[in-house]
């Protein structure tokens, strides 16, 4: 070892026992949990309402448009954070998020459409009383839906105790698609002719609200024991079993909480202009387009979930702009997209940010480990040394 | 019992169909443990290739529904899908999964449906996204034998299928390309170590694969002419769980696997619950998997500890 | 009463038995040795011991309760450890992590509580970090709390198993080969750390090992094993003289081993 390396591994030693355990607790930390939390809560509400008057204010025609992309990057942003939990912490590969956003979707609007709307069509419209009862009412219908998505995610989830890998992942695939051939057959909820006429009570607000909620759902389960359980589970399940983790209870628990907040994505969207909901919008093909955003941004990465989900939504529709440069009839951008598709994944196999997080990357943390397991450690100068050294007591 | 054998006969017809699509699954996934599923798109790309070169044919030749002609011709297009789609299998395999060889496996099961939509979209853009009407290349005879009714068609999709899947059981387990298959698809790195040209023997499993495909659209097309560029997700996504229930990897197995689905599909087709057919497949492969979590053939590899 | 107690045990495989007749009982505070030659069983007794796999016949008991339907991590909670022959740390997460997974058992709480960052939650998580960093200490890994399991020298991840493992508090500790792939002078760490996480931590431990010198020099007990059955028993000194143990180990011609 030389002598850089030595100063670099005794000073690394006195960080981390440094900091591991004094760093946590800021003032904010030491507050009773659920002043602090709510202050949290208050200063990123504040945020969003500013920032949803300050979209309404941009005076660009075709604003509306722009919205809706935004919006949709908010929903795509829960899915891909929340199909992550399933398949990136846990290491459960699933591939029926659609599904489970479709039972939040059609469960919520089956409330709004046939219990809910009647009761804000009673009060005068423009009142407080009907903005107040609007916003409550949704909250609830969207929340019903996550709970009853969260109950198909764990049926879904029983056999994930049984089957692995591939074979899991099909199988969620079927589960997903018969959730969706199941609404063909429900002639209340519109069938194969869609349901129309759900009230449009959805808006920037309540997608970035979720959205930020199931951020922060997934990033302070990762870093508590549920979430190492989770991961034990995904790198190695007999070694997890052996530690005392109940694997098969994590797994389903990753398949409710996944599949909660999908129904609740999925409630949004329902709400969310112009409102029409279509069995064939849930299709496996919607399935995949998540799991493209979770493996692209890096399979367990949070942030990478995030950036890719706001990659692979925007993309298409930036890709509108390639219709007019080329003069061309037909809209070539799907087609492009695809093809960005498989020449991001040919470029960085692992995920843009690999199992890293943004934060760690932006930052350059050098303790959180080397990135090439060949740069520190396994030399074999290393280990003689050591051996020469005296017996540790 | 008419009607009984009626849908068994309808079922196998579609079975066929599915089983040929199911065993370039199959065979892919055996040696890759790659879900191709881009591969229930090199179906339509095959349909399709046959819908163009059937209306050339027809503009060149005149219809010849009904003459001797008419077989050269339906040999001739068959031939020429399988080329293209074997020429796209080989270029799908090289450009979009080779180079991740050694990447995460999930890395080339994005790729794989990068492609599938690739060939969906580009499908859309360049044929058009409404259905097309398959050129007649055979003229149809309904066959009545017993109480049920057939036609040629059907005929010609069983001894067709039949045929490659005969040629596909000798090409794996007679041939010495098939041994280096089985080998590749047992232990990767130790059939290369063993001499045999992995890349080659995989390109060539893709071309095999794609072709059989292409046949399977060819047939569909024959059958079902109503065509379009997204024909091909659900049968693809049947086919695959077909390969998954007889017990993926196993050839036989995929056959097997096909017609199961093809048939109870044909059945609840008739019944009244023929709403949920597009389920039926799924449940079924829910309730085998349970059951046997290998499918039906299948060996179940427990974790060594 | 003892910690662990096994009787009768047996398992086949199809037709193979591969352990048959097996009993054991463990004191606390004992350190017991399994050896035997390649195929013995050793392993697989590990594994019904720790509940991965079924006996086909007989009783296993954990501190007096009989485990035939508990499961592994059951068992763990039970006071039972184990460490792998062949390394199964998880690889992707940091060192640090592998240990706090280790005490699961005694520092898990609920989904909400994560979410909610109760205090119950900091509490757990100090007192998770703290025990890790002790146990890290105690096998001078805290320098390296920060990096992958998998990019740890092979001697660490083997110390880093340990470590792990007795974060979940065991009373019994049973380790597959802890010094397998290790030279002469980690071997002899090795042994000196057993013997003083044995007395720090009041443990029972029973390892299986091919190092004789290890085996030998640090186990009270020695329990032979060969093609499943159990030939010799005895402190460390019988089992060297013990003929039928060198007839297993080196080999016999046919007849004087008959006789």
């Amino acid at each position: 070892m030389t002598k850089g390396e030595q100063r670099a591994a005794s000073s690394e030693r006195e960080r981390s026992s440094k900091s591991l355990l004094a760093a946590r607790r800021s003032p904010l930390a030491r507050m009773p949990w659920w002043i602090r939390d709510l202050i949290y809560a208050a200063v990123f509400i504040g945020i969003l309402i500013g920032l949803s008057y300050g979209l309404e204010a941009i005076p660009i025609t075709g604003m509306a448009y722009y919205n809706r992309i935004i919006v949709m990057i908010g929903i795509n942003i829960t899915l891909a954070v929340s199909l992550n939990i399933i398949n990136g912490h846990a290491g459960q590969f699933s591939l029926g998020h659609a599904g489970f956003m479709a039972v939040g979707a059609y469960f919520a609007a089956y409330l709004t459409v046939f219990h809910f709307g009647p009761i804000v069509d009673k009060l005068v419209e423009g009142s407080t009383y009907a903005w107040v009862a609007r916003n409550a009412l949704l909250l609830t219908a969207v929340l019903a839906g996550g709970l009853f998505a969260a109950i198909a995610g764990y049926i879904v989830g029983l056999p994930s105790l049984r089957l692995r890998g591939d074979y899991l992942a099909i199988v969620t695939l079927g589960f997903g698609e018969i959730i969706r051939v199941m609404i063909l057959n429900i002639d209340k909820i519109g069938a194969a002719r869609g349901l129309s006429g759900i009230p449009t009570w959805s808006n920037f607000f309540w997608v970035y609200f979720f959205c930020g909620l199931t951020i922060l759902i997934s990033m302070r389960l990762v870093n508590s024991s549920v979430g190492r359980a989770f991961l034990a589970v995904r790198e190695d399940q007999v070694a997890a079993e052996a530690m005392g983790v109940d694997a098969t209870k994590y797994k389903v628990k990753a398949f409710i909480i996944g599949s909660f907040l999908a129904g609740v994505a999925g409630g949004l969207f329902a709400h969310y202009t112009p409102a029409y909901l279509n069995p064939t919008m849930f299709m496996f093909v919607r399935s995949f387009e998540v799991v493209a955003m979770v493996v692209l941004g890096g399979l367990g990465s949070i942030s990478g979930s995030i950036v890719a989900a706001i990659i692979l939504t925007f993309l298409p529709e930036g890709l509108r702009m390639a219709k007019g440069v080329l003069h061309m009839t037909k809209d070539p951008r799907m087609v492009i997209y695809s093809i960005m598709l498989i020449v991001l994944m040919l470029t960085r196999p692992q995920g843009l940010l690999g199992r890293r997080e943004l934060w760690d990357v932006l930052a350059r943390r050098k303790d959180t480990i080397p990135e090439d397991p060949r740069d520190e450690g396994s030399t074999p100068t290393d280990k003689l040394d050591r051996d020469a050294g005296p017996p540790v007591t | 019992m008419q009607t009984l054998l009626q849908n068994l006969l309808n079922g196998i017809a579609v079975g066929a169909i599915y089983a040929l699509i199911a065993l370039g699954y199959t065979m892919v996934y055996g040696i890759l443990k790659l879900i191709n599923f881009a591969h229930g798109d090199v179906f339509m790309l095959g349909a399709f290739v046959g819908y163009y070169s059937g209306r050339w044919a027809a503009a060149h030749f005149g219809d010849q529904a009904g003459s001797g002609m008419s077989w050269v011709i339906f040999a001739g297009i068959m031939l020429l899908a399988m080329i293209a789609c074997g020429l796209f299998g080989y270029f799908n395999e090289t450009i979009a999964y080779r180079p991740l060889r050694s990447a995460p496996r999930i890395a080339s099961l994005i790729t794989a449906i990068g492609v599938s939509f690739f060939l969906e979209y580009g499908g859309q853009f360049t044929f058009g996204p409404d259905p097309k009407f398959f050129p007649t290349l055979i003229e149809k005879h309904l066959i009545h034998v017993g109480g049920i009714t057939t036609t040629n068609y059907q005929m010609i999709v069983l001894v067709v299928a039949v045929a490659f899947m005969a040629l596909l059981q000798y090409i794996v387990y007679g041939t010495k390309f098939g041994r280096a298959m089985r080998a590749v698809s047992f232990n990767y790195e130790i059939a290369s170590l063993m001499g045999i040209p992995t890349d080659r023997i995989i390109s060539m499993t893709f071309v095999l694969g794609s072709s059989l495909a292409a046949v399977a659209g060819i047939l569909y097309g024959l059958s079902y002419p109503k065509i379009d560029p997204l024909m091909g997700i659900m049968p693809g996504l049947k086919a695959f769980i077909a390969a998954v229930l007889g017990g993926i990897g196993n050839v036989p197995g995929a056959v097997v696997g096909g017609l199961i689905i093809g048939i109870i599909e044909s059945f609840v087709g008739g019944s009244r619950f023929s709403n949920f057919r597009d389920a039926i497949a799924f449940i079924l492969l829910i309730g085998i998997l349970l059951f046997r979590p290998s499918g039906l053939f299948g060996k179940y590899e427990a974790e060594k500890v | 009463m003892p910690l662990l107690e096994a009787r009768h045990v047996t398992i086949r495989f199809g037709g193979l038995t591969a352990v048959s007749d097996f009993n054991l009982a463990i004191e606390p505070h004992e350190l017991v040795g399994l050896i035997g030659p390649n195929g013995a069983g050793k392993t697989t007794i590990f594994n019904m011991l720790t509940g991965v796999y079924k006996p086909t016949e007989g009783e296993i008991f954990v501190g007096g309760t009989a485990t035939a339907d508990y499961k592994p991590y059951q068992i763990t909670a039970l006071g039972l450890a184990r460490t792998f022959q062949n390394i199964r740390l998880f690889k992707e997460l940091s060192v640090l992590d592998n240990v706090k997974i280790g005490g699961h058992i005694h520092y898990k709480y609920s989904a909400t509580t994560a979410v909610l960052h109760t205090n119950r939650f900091h509490a757990a998580e100090d007192v998770a970090e703290g025990e890790a960093m002790k146990l890290l200490q105690i096998f001078d890994l805290e320098g390296r709390a920060n990096y992958y399991a998998k990019n740890l020298p092979y001697g660490d991840q083997r110390r880093l198993e340990i470590a792990r493992a007795l974060a979940a508090h065991p009373k019994l500790l049973l380790l597959d080969e802890p010094a397998a792939g290790l030279n002469t002078g980690e071997t002899i760490e090795l042994m000196a750390k057993i013997h003083e996480i044995r007395d720090r931590f009041d443990l029972a431990i029973l390892l299986i090992e091919h190092n004789m010198e290890l085996v030998m020099g640090i186990c009270e007990r020695i329990i032979v094993l060969n093609f499943g059955k159990t030939i010799a028993q005895g402190n460390p000194e019988e089992i060297r003289c013990n003929p039928v143990v060198i007839e297993a180990y080196l080999g016999e011609p046919a007849e004087s081993a008959s006789a």
